[in-house]
């Protein structure tokens, strides 16, 4: 019972509720049978009507009370007779709402009858100020108001105004909040009169939920609103392309196998393919859909039809920050001297488009060479081939040189025809930023422990330093990053009971302050194998191993890894890692992994040879927090489930294996290492290899 | 998580679900008689995650759960009363628990609920035509349990569900409906069956709902709202489908729900010390086998039944 105190009943009490619940039946069996009988006569409807007084929530008497008014206004004509039968309907309704507030059933009854329009809507809003007043937060009630409002087409600056007047009330008021966002974004979007300039309308709005957050602090009302307003300033409308894979002005070398030896230019970027073919990646700052070859022209010589392409997504989502297609040497083409220029264009047409419905605009286009080399077999599969990989620290050299053309790092403006921005809007954006974190710097002074001001201000400086970075990247260096990282440590002390979250974004900082520029990443880049040797087999590994992540991020610089150690964090989900089409070998050993389902990612990774997941938590427990975020019969993503039955045995259901099926059937992998994990077991990995014809190493044994 | 076992009242709380049959004629039993479907849905459920499913009659249970089937092809709340969505899904589960959907006739079953879907994607609860993202759940959920799914419009129910989502990352009861952590539960829900949880921010709606965990470890459903026992469903089965309940703390929480228990009567109410009823029990029960304490069977997060039951409803009995 909701809110009602734990108390044994006294015997007057008890006496008092036997007599109520005999009424109660008495009512509800006698109500009952008229509804079966379809009487509809005063007396009938009467009792109906005691009981809903007595218990709104009983929605048969709501049902029957309908019928008999649908039964009663079919024979009445007089128009008098017609709006009585009305009036005592919101009659009802009104004291039922009186005695229960949040009766779903009473309020649909009230919409039902007004619905049939016979009665003006002229009353409601008096009815709702009354209820609004007793309860500013009851959700039925704005419900009702949004409906009433749309009938009466009471515009929307004035419901606006409404919600600023519950503000100045009392500025605790999430609904009313949440009612102005609504309000205001249609405003926004269909640029009302007075609403045209989102620079003004943004900036009055921070101004009102100023005194919210500022008034008190620990009240969440503003919070979010504050966040919205944040994501309105800072996100552009549309959408960009951040990075690429070839990057622009690359010499990419593809390696097919063949038995002439050769060399490679060290500052070339190297990529095997046994066919020929070789991925072209685009990766964008938000989630868009719609790339394809109408808005995207890829000139390269041996490239005759429209290209495919497709989306890096672990959903049937049609959206992806990331987009792949694949480009094919024609099979005779054996020349290795010969370069080949690509280049490709987008922007110039419509087509794709972001979550919230923008177009990509701005023209730009990045060029790279291309040349096909033959290679021997063994050279060419690198450290996939013929042995074993090593995680091990000896195994790996630092690189004194990282090879120029790895990352993407410092070529992303080269990308952009013309400037993404004008510079008025750079110039709005910093003049918004900078005193709304002047403001909550001053908070802070004010109030040293309070966690909203820490986590605004932590948002605003990653905001800051996010559209510097994109506007100005060569220019601008990040200066906030420390201090960002020093204040959610903070938090994680301040608000332990949500301290994981902090971790999370604590680490993706972490992560971004790593890679984001060639002089912290090649700190991270070791070359595998041996130290004297000149020999091709050297592949730079990224190692961001023991570095307590339990979040990764920043997938746009790392598009070029083949190689990557994630050993030893506090990771949990991979979710993004699919933008890696290169990676060949991956460590997430010694981390949180639970369930397969949270490597869904590594299924669109084809080049995936090497996983090591050793020591994780798979098997541990009953929960599964990625069980609908990846293809199963669950969640209606896979067609067919019968191919599951052929991998089950009297020991392994296919409950228990299905999971494991799903994800490494479609794997090609060379070298797997799950000791340590509670499923791996005798009977387990005898499924392994079934599942993986092309295992060599299991655990670290060779497979027979 | 380091969670005693036998701070939960198993025996107790089993005793307190039987003797609600028992106190049919209480005002409490009275005034939800109309709701008895749900009642049955709780209470059964909250038996099986306890491992006690076995003490009732389940011959006695459906054929009252088939007392309550009409015509039309839905479910009553009771006998007698009509039939809604709401209650359909409740029989529907409480089939499923005692491995007897084949007593229904599917076909009928999965026309009624599919002759509520409008134009729009939405669904009405009955024919008197209320809407809410909570109905767009029941009719999802209820047809993926019977393999009919391919007998709604899903893509436009999903993108009603979409209409209904806020700039908090949230979802309301209709467009521009406040987010309520129930609600949430319902829209995730039904995009986590349909595979459409990419339309969901993640990051921004995991952090709306962690911070519904309040000083004393409960989860309210609102912003500056009370706790309630009920929320630790609706918020971490949530959470749990979005990949983010890690962002909560889960023994505060345990503490929450073991704190509202009726050490002496059994059953579990909404906040300490408050009278127990069924439905906290439920939550309470459902919350803690989200946060694996130690003997409670697991429960799915998007079809709120046991997991076992789930396995064998879509991978049958090998």
């Amino acid at each position: 019972m909701h809110g009602q105190p734990r108390k044994p009943l006294k015997p007057e009490d008890d006496a008092a509720s036997i007599a109520k619940a005999a009424k109660l039946r008495n009512l509800q069996s006698q109500l009952l049978h008229n509804h079966h009988n379809k009487i509809y006569t005063k007396e009938a409807l009467e009792i109906s009507s005691k009981l809903l007084e007595l218990n709104p929530e009983i929605y048969t008497g709501w049902n029957y009370r309908k019928l008999a008014v649908e039964h009663n206004l079919q024979v009445e004509t007089d128009p008098k007779s017609i709006k009585s039968i009305v009036d005592e309907e919101l009659r009802l309704v009104e004291i039922a709402l009186s005695r229960n507030f949040k009766s779903y059933g009473a309020w649909h009854h009230r919409k039902w009858i007004l619905s049939k329009g016979f009665s003006s809507f002229d009353h409601e809003f008096l009815l709702l100020n009354k209820f609004q007043k007793a309860d500013s937060r009851n959700f039925h009630a704005w419900n009702y108001r949004r409906f009433v409002a749309a009938m009466k087409n009471i515009p929307e600056e004035e419901e606006l105004q409404y919600t600023t007047d519950m503000i100045n009330n009392n500025f605790s008021n999430y609904s009313a909040w949440h009612n102005r966002s609504v309000i205001l974004s249609n405003l926004l979007k269909r640029k009302a009169e007075g609403f045209t300039s989102k620079e003004n309308v943004l900036a009055e709005e921070y101004d009102l939920v100023h005194q919210a957050v500022f008034v008190d602090p620990d009240d969440q009302s503003g919070w979010f609103y504050h966040l919205w307003l944040l994501e309105q300033t800072v996100t552009p409308d549309a959408p960009m392309l951040v990075s690429s894979w070839p990057i622009h002005d690359s010499d990419m070398i593809v390696s097919v196998k063949s038995n002439l030896d050769d060399t490679l230019l060290p500052t070339s970027t190297r990529y095997h393919s046994e066919s020929g073919t070789f991925p072209l990646i685009l990766y964008f700052n938000q989630p868009v859909e719609g790339v394809s070859s109408s808005n995207v022209t890829v000139d390269f010589m041996f490239c005759k039809e429209d290209l495919l392409w497709r989306p890096l997504s672990t959903t049937n989502s049609k959206k992806s920050h990331a987009w792949v297609t694949y480009l094919k040497f024609p099979d005779k083409e054996d020349n290795s001297s010969k370069v080949y220029p690509v280049e490709v264009r987008l922007g110039h047409s419509h087509g794709i488009v972001s979550s919230s419905g923008s177009d990509y605009n701005f023209p730009s286009r990045f060029a790279f060479t291309v040349s096909l080399q033959c290679v021997e077999l063994e050279t060419a599969e690198g450290v996939s081939g013929t042995k074993m990989l090593d995680w091990g620290d000896d195994s790996f050299q630092i690189c004194e040189a990282l090879p120029l053309d790895l990352s993407p790092i410092l070529s992303l403006d080269q990308l952009r025809i013309s400037k993404n921005h004008e510079p008025t809007a750079l110039q709005w954006l910093i003049e918004t930023m900078t005193p709304e974190i002047a403001l909550f710097r001053e908070l802070l002074l004010e109030i040293k422990g309070c966690k909203i001001g820490k986590l605004t201000l932590a948002r605003l400086l990653i905001a800051y330093d996010a559209i510097m970075t994109y506007n100005i990247p060569v220019e601008y260096k990040k200066v906030n990053t420390e201090e960002v990282l020093e204040l959610f440590t903070d938090l994680m002390k301040l608000d332990p009971t949500h301290s994981s979250y902090y971790k999370d974004e604590h680490s993706l900082v972490l992560m971004e302050k790593l890679i984001s520029n060639r002089k912290s990443m090649s700190k991270h880049c070791f070359f595998y194998g041996e130290s004297s040797s000149s020999n091709l087999c050297n592949s730079v590994c990224l190692r961001l191993n023991k570095l307590s992540l339990s979040k990764i991020g920043s997938f746009e610089h790392l598009l070029w890894v083949e190689m990557l150690d994630l050993s030893h964090n506090k990771l949990h989900s991979i979710e993004g890692l699919e933008a890696m089409q290169l990676l060949s070998s991956l460590n997430l050993g010694y981390n949180r992994f639970s369930s397969f389902t949270a490597l869904e990612p590594l299924r669109l990774l084809q080049k995936l040879k090497v996983l090591d997941i050793s020591y994780n938590e798979i098997g541990v427990h009953s929960i599964d927090t990625t069980r609908y975020l990846c293809s199963s019969p669950l969640s209606h993503t896979v067609e067919d489930d019968s191919n599951f039955n052929e991998y089950a045995r009297d020991d392994m259901k296919v409950a228990d294996t299905w999971e494991a099926v799903m994800f490494f059937r479609g794997l090609q992998l060379r070298q797997l290492n799950m000791a340590g994990n509670a499923i791996s077991d005798d009977n387990f990995r005898v499924l392994l290899v079934k599942l993986l014809p092309k295992l060599k190493w299991l655990d670290g044994k060779a497979v027979h | 998580m380091d969670l005693l076992s036998g701070e939960l009242e198993v025996e107790k709380h089993v005793q307190y679900i039987l003797s609600l049959e028992e106190k049919k004629d209480s005002l409490e039993s009275v005034a939800m008689d109309y709701l008895r479907m749900n009642g049955a849905y709780w209470g059964l459920t909250t038996l099986d995650l306890l491992g006690k499913l076995g003490t009732v009659d389940r011959d006695e249970v459906i054929s009252w759960v088939m007392q309550c089937h009409h015509e039309s092809g839905g479910f009553a709340g009771n006998v007698g009363h009509d039939p809604h969505i709401l209650y359909t899904l409740s029989a529907v589960q409480v089939l499923a628990l005692f491995d007897k959907l084949d007593v229904l006739d599917i076909d009928k079953l999965s026309d009624y609920i599919s002759g509520l879907q409008n134009e729009d994607g939405s669904f009405s609860g009955d024919i008197w035509g209320e809407v809410d993202t909570r109905f767009s759940y029941i009719a999802i959920c209820c047809l993926s349990l019977l393999h009919q799914l391919d007998k709604i419009n899903t893509e436009k129910a999903v993108e009603y569900i979409v209409s209904c989502q806020n700039l908090d990352g949230g979802f309301g009861c209709t467009p521009g409906g406040e987010s309520h952590a129930g609600q949430i539960f319902c829209c995730v829900g039904a995009l986590a069956i349909t595979g459409c949880l990419h339309h969901i921010n993640k990051d921004l709606l995991g952090w709306w709902l962690c911070e519904r965990q309040v000083k004393d470890g409960g989860l309210n459903g609102r912003p500056e709202k009370l706790p309630d026992v009920c929320y630790s469903w609706w918020v971490l089965s949530s959470l749990i489908m979005i990949d983010r309940v890690h962002w909560i703390d889960k023994e505060k929480l345990a503490g929450f729900i073991l704190d509202c228990q009726d050490k002496e009567n059994g059953g579990i109410s909404d906040r300490p010390n408050d009278a127990v009823d069924v439905y906290h029990t439920y939550f309470g029960v459902a919350g803690l086998s989200h946060l694996e304490y130690p003997g409670l069977k697991a429960i799915d997060p998007a079809y709120a039944l046991p997991v076992d039951v789930i396995n064998k409803i879509f991978f049958g009995r090998k």
